[in-house]
């Protein structure tokens, strides 16, 4: 499929799987704290993950990428398949799946370098660039795609920490597309923010779904009704509700999620 | 599709096997330094005790030697009172030094019979004499009796001494040599448990010398800086942890200490021979004026932990008390610092532990004499157990080298006592709230 | 042992007080308690407070300033002659007559004037003891008569009671200033009567350390004798060997500690690090002297290097041994206190773990790894006992770790220990020293400090 030709919604249900979750499940110790997840993630889709906190939205989320393997005593149970690879078998080596699979965090965590650098780590790291003007290339059209371009490029030797919580935002967005992708995942990515941020990084998402696959963790039920195309209702580790975003906002099967939507559990 | 997207999709992570490899590998190393440092620092530590450990075992056993002591009625106790200063008066040196004369009939002269005197300690004379006070019964029997061996030939029974070096090399000569082996071969020699090592206080022979002198000026040394450091460091962790206003002198203080407890401890000696010697003119050596620096050395360790305990006890807490009316100073003198109290008794104990090894500051205080009277007094002149263990690294015999690190060994056993408490304490009133 | 006996007088007093006071404080009120404006046991407080303070404070005047008071009568009763003796011989004259009134002496051939001079001694220090145990007495009666007579149902006992607790705890709370203050005047006073007798440019620059042989009458204060450069040289090259030591192998195992080890692994590695903290420094320099200085030379020798004994390779390998568990266990915190969401991050870009550690936690944590290296180099400078014991005392000028050089506390440790003179330029030397070492630890400390500081509230 061309990347040339822009996504409109009428095409959005036939798009190809990207990845897909079977039985996925997550123990901490002897903690279930997730269970029994079947769910696929299509290309050029943004899909919201809710549900009331401490669900397992996010926990999932963390599975996506094997950025659970860095907590100790969790354990991932089932399968997740990222164009037709199962993500946890054995020969599967997460440095390189992370390099496929961005994350971009809660809290922006800009790393406490320049604003070059912070763009500049993970394809250095990667050996994406072999000189200096491919680097500039990379950074430029990274802060380019990530809406931060016009605002930093006099300063791109400040620290990144000295940014504004959006801009911060908007340079890990930035940082994650800088590799390279296929999938983007993002925890909550407006929920430390303004709503002109958040905004800001709303309308960026959207423009990011022509390019990627999204996965979005939110709290904010208006954010997953606006962003998204699919959206996902996790309750006390149950995948519960799936659906296109509009069916389960207006229509939904479960009885919790209507609960949820309605605002009587959460 | 913009330009920025087309150019970002143009690249690719070069995720080749042999990058990934090279990546992992380089992970690996980094990996193995770390577990070659604490391998390295682990190595260290296991070598520094082991050989402290190889060094100073054999001092906790002492060579002696059997002798049969006739114990005469007609030179101990002529009149038969049995009045202990009659015995205590006696000619022991005669009766011991038959004694040993009778153990080797063959030897004649006195140039030879003097050499034979050197196998035994300096002390022979008067272990006889505190075996017949402490056993009066003795007078008028000959009896079997172990008695120490000059430090040489305790070194020798203990292999120290290399018996193929030539004469002039050793410190025993071939004819104790000989004499050495017909009494080990007549079942004479015997390596008993070295009670004189703990009931006695230094000495320049070091069969004789002891760490109980030391250990008691370590005991008064530290009595003064708990009984001083402890109300001063709780009351002031109390006052600024609880009271103290935020303001430019509170923070001074705050440096201070923080400071305080970074300043070489050799500092705190010169500020006790200036102040404590020169100016006040209390007396040199003693223990009180050690325990003064100590307590002024350990005062900052006491405050800071101690404030750190207040600080983990929650503000529900004493919000609580303030609420039911109480004052201020109730609150934290009837909830919070009870509450802070294991805290603050850990802090101190670890404190007092550090007190326990130091050494240099009493240097500068002359509590580094040579002190062969168990002290009484926080005033009596005094040496502490590092101390002693400095000044007996110092001397040239064999034996005291095994002496020095038996010290070490029994100073390490209290440390290590001492922050074993700490941890239980810790342990028992551990609370997370 | 009167000394005591006068400290359990005062405290009997004091609970006597205690009663007297809530005895009536309830009386004053019929023994309704209820009435009172505070506790009976405040009114028993304040009543005990009074009696024991003023007491207390006299009894620490009284016994920090009666020995130089008797000490001055004495000198004062002495012969002429003896008085126009130094210092030091009327020391001795003093100490002897001091052993004698306490019969360490016993000889019979003690001659008279000595012996009444004895007399006087024993005589002053019973007036002293006497004179003490009645004005305490007195004061502490007065204390209680006078504070008594405030007892009333509307007094607030309780404020005064606090006020003054809270004047202790103040007071407490000073002492540590009073410490410091303490440090710096008496090594301030001392160093500059050191420096009129010989000039801070030339111990400063000076390239020639002997104190040993300035003693001599005709050499005090001559020149070339007390140039602590050597002295300054040695200590720098034993930090220096002690921090190639200690850095690479605190910090590697503060970071495997900090972000490789299991629980597990840390829980047994911890302690044993602890132990090497907690080694009394008498211990390492036992081992250094015993132990490792010899393998060092004889190490050197099989290669046919000549090392001396008490080379400074020795005590700097020892020195750092000593201050692994201080950088490794301060930079271990350092590390700890990077937040998850930079690893997260860094991870989240397909970082390895030690891209993550070398790229990302290092850099971010490098002001606190550089507070706790100045703080152990610190620790290094003013580390005395290892030295003492393991390096040597000539101050050589050299730069060869196999040498044997001199540090600052081995010098102050040398010319301060068995000497009583207290005022020649040799001892003075000694705090002209200690106030070097004294103003070079402090300036690494407040920097250091300040770094970890302003590190710590950055990511708190």
């Amino acid at each position: 499929m061309s990347l040339d030709q822009p996504v409109n919604d009428s095409e959005i249900m036939e798009t190809e799987i990207k990845v897909s979750a079977r039985g996925v499940g997550v123990f901490y110790g002897e903690a279930n704290a997730l269970r029994d997840v079947d769910i696929d993630f299509r290309q050029h889709q943004v899909t919201s993950l809710i549900g009331p906190s401490g669900c397992g939205k996010s926990t999932f989320l963390r599975c996506l990428n094997r950025m659970n393997d860095t907590v100790d005593g969790c354990r991932v149970v089932g399968s997740i398949v990222l164009d037709g690879q199962n993500i946890y078998s054995k020969d599967v080596d997460p440095v390189e799946l992370r390099a496929r699979v961005g994350m971009v965090f809660q809290k922006p965590n800009p790393f406490p370098k320049s604003i070059y650098d912070n763009i500049g780590y993970g394809p250095r790291i990667h050996g994406m660039a072999t000189n200096k003007t491919e680097m500039d290339e990379i950074v430029e059209s990274s802060l380019k795609l990530a809406g931060l371009w016009d605002e930093v490029k006099d300063r791109l030797d400040e620290p990144g920490t000295g940014l504004s919580g959006g801009q911060q935002q908007r340079l890990c967005i930035a940082r994650a597309i800088a590799v390279a992708p296929e999938v983007i995942l993002m925890d909550e990515p407006c929920s430390a923010l303004d709503p002109i941020a958040t905004a800001k990084i709303e309308e960026l998402i959207d423009e990011l779904r022509q390019n990627y696959t999204i996965v979005i963790v939110t709290h904010s039920m208006q954010q997953a009704a606006r962003v998204s195309q699919r959206t996902a209702f996790f309750h006390l580790g149950n995948l519960v509700e799936q659906g296109d975003t509009e069916q389960i906002f207006t229509n939904p099967v479960d009885d919790r999620t209507q609960s949820y939507i309605t605002g009587r559990i959460g | 599709m913009t330009d920025a997207a087309a150019l970002l999709a143009s690249k690719r992570p070069d995720l080749s096997r042999a990058r990934i490899n090279r990546r992992y590998a380089a992970e690996k190393r980094f990996r193995l330094y770390g577990l070659i440092a604490i391998g390295a620092a682990m190595l260290m530590l296991a070598i520094l005790l082991s050989t402290i450990v190889a060094k100073g075992y054999s001092a906790f056993l002492q060579t002696h030697i059997a002798l049969d002591v006739t114990f005469d009625q007609s030179v101990i106790d002529p009149e038969g009172t049995r009045n202990p200063q009659t015995l205590a008066r006696a000619d022991y040196r005669g009766i011991s030094r038959e004694a040993v004369r009778d153990t080797f009939p063959e030897v004649t002269g006195r140039r030879d019979t003097r050499n034979l005197y050197k196998l035994f300690s300096t002390d022979l004379e008067f272990e006889v004499m505190r075996m017949v006070l402490a056993d009066p019964a003795l007078i008028g029997t000959t009896k079997r009796v172990w008695v120490k061996s000059a430090a040489d030939i305790d070194m020798l029974s203990k292999g120290y001494i290399n018996r193929d070096l030539p004469q002039a090399d050793r410190r025993v000569n071939d004819q104790a040599l000989g004499w050495y082996d017909k009494l080990d071969a007549e079942g004479r020699v015997s390596r008993l448990f070295n009670t004189t090592f703990f009931t006695t206080a230094d000495s320049r022979e070091p069969e004789q010398a002891g760490i109980l002198g030391a250990l008691v000026g370590s005991a008064l040394t530290l009595l003064v800086t708990l009984v001083i450091v402890f109300p001063v460091g709780v009351s002031a962790a109390v006052y600024l942890e609880e009271f103290a206003p935020k303001n430019k002198w509170t923070d001074l203080i705050e440096v201070n200490i923080n400071n305080l407890a970074a300043v070489p401890s050799i500092v705190f000696g010169l500020l006790g021979l200036a102040v404590f010697l020169n100016f006040f003119g209390l007396p040199r050596s003693a223990p009180l004026v050690g325990g003064l620096v100590l307590a002024l050395m350990t005062l900052p360790t006491i405050i800071i932990a101690g404030r750190s305990a207040l600080k983990a006890v929650p503000p529900s807490i004493r919000e609580a008390a303030l609420g039911v009316g109480a004052s201020h100073m109730q609150t934290v003198t009837h909830h919070v610092l009870p509450l802070a109290m294991p805290g603050m008794l850990t802090g101190t104990i670890i404190g007092m532990a550090q007190a326990l090894g130091e050494t240099a500051p009493l240097l500068m205080i002359g509590m580094v004499a040579f002190i062969v009277d168990i002290p009484g007094s926080i005033t009596d002149a005094a040496t502490v157990l590092p101390v002693q263990i400095y000044l007996w690294a110092d001397a040239p015999e064999r034996a005291f080298v095994e002496r020095t690190s038996a010290a070490i060994l029994v100073l390490l056993a209290f440390l290590i006592a001492m922050n074993l408490a700490a941890i239980l304490l810790r342990k028992k009133f551990e609370r997370r709230w | 042992m009167n000394t005591l006996l006068l400290i359990i007088a005062l405290l009997a007093m004091t609970t006597l007080a205690y009663h007297v006071g809530r005895k009536r404080a309830l009386a004053s009120v019929g023994g309704n308690g209820h009435l009172l404006h505070s506790l009976p046991s405040y009114h028993g407080a304040y009543v005990a407070l009074w009696c024991i303070l003023p007491a207390a404070i006299i009894v620490f005047f009284w016994l920090s300033s009666e020995n130089a008071i008797i000490n001055s009568m004495m000198v004062s009763s002495l012969s002429l002659e003896q008085q126009d003796l130094s210092t030091a011989e009327i020391n001795l004259i003093l100490s002897e007559i001091r052993n004698i009134a306490s019969g360490a002496i016993r000889s019979t051939n003690i001659d008279e004037t000595k012996l009444a001079l004895a007399d006087r001694y024993g005589e002053l220090q019973f007036l002293s003891t006497a004179g003490l145990i009645v004005v305490t007495m007195g004061i502490g009666a007065m204390g209680l008569l006078y504070s008594r007579r405030f007892i009333a149902p509307r007094f607030r006992a309780r404020r005064w009671v606090e006020r003054m607790v809270m004047g202790l705890l103040i007071a407490c709370s000073i002492i540590a200033i009073l410490t410091t203050i303490g440090i710096v005047l008496s090594l301030l006073f001392e160093a500059s009567r050191f420096f009129t007798k010989v000039s801070p440019i030339e111990f400063l620059f000076g390239l020639h350390w002997s104190p040993q042989t300035a003693l001599r009458a005709d050499q005090v204060g001559s020149t070339g004798a007390f140039g602590a450069v050597p002295v300054f040289a040695g200590t720098l090259l034993i930090t220096i060997i002690a921090m190639i030591v200690a850095v690479p192998i605190g910090l590697l195992s503060a970071i495997y500690m900090a972000e490789y080890a299991t629980p597990h692994f840390r829980s047994v590695v911890k302690p044993l690090l602890e132990i090497l903290a907690g080694v009394p420094t008498v211990v390492y320099g036992f081992f250094a002297a015993l132990t490792v200085g010899p393998f060092i030379r004889d190490l050197g020798e099989s290669v046919g290097l000549n090392v001396a004994s008490e080379s400074a390779l020795a005590a700097g390998l020892v020195m750092g041994i000593m201050i692994i568990p201080f950088v490794s266990s301060l930079s271990d915190d350092v590390i700890n206190a990077v937040p998850q969401s930079l690893r997260d991050g860094a991870f989240a870009m397909g970082a390895t773990k030690s891209e993550t550690i070398r790229q990302i936690i290092i850099p971010a944590a490098l002001p606190g790894i550089v507070g706790s290296i100045l703080l152990a180099v610190s620790r290094a400078i003013g580390e005395t006992m290892i030295v003492v014991m393991a390096a040597g005392l000539s101050a050589n000028f050299t730069a060869n770790p196999f040498e044997a050089v001199t540090t600052v506390t081995v010098q102050i440790v040398t010319l301060l220990v068995g000497d009583q003179e207290f005022d020649s330029a040799k001892t003075l030397a000694a705090f002209a020293l200690g106030l070097i070492l004294f103003i070079v630890t402090l300036i690494l400390n407040v920097i250091a400090l300040t770094v970890v500081r302003k590190y710590r509230e950055k990511y708190d």
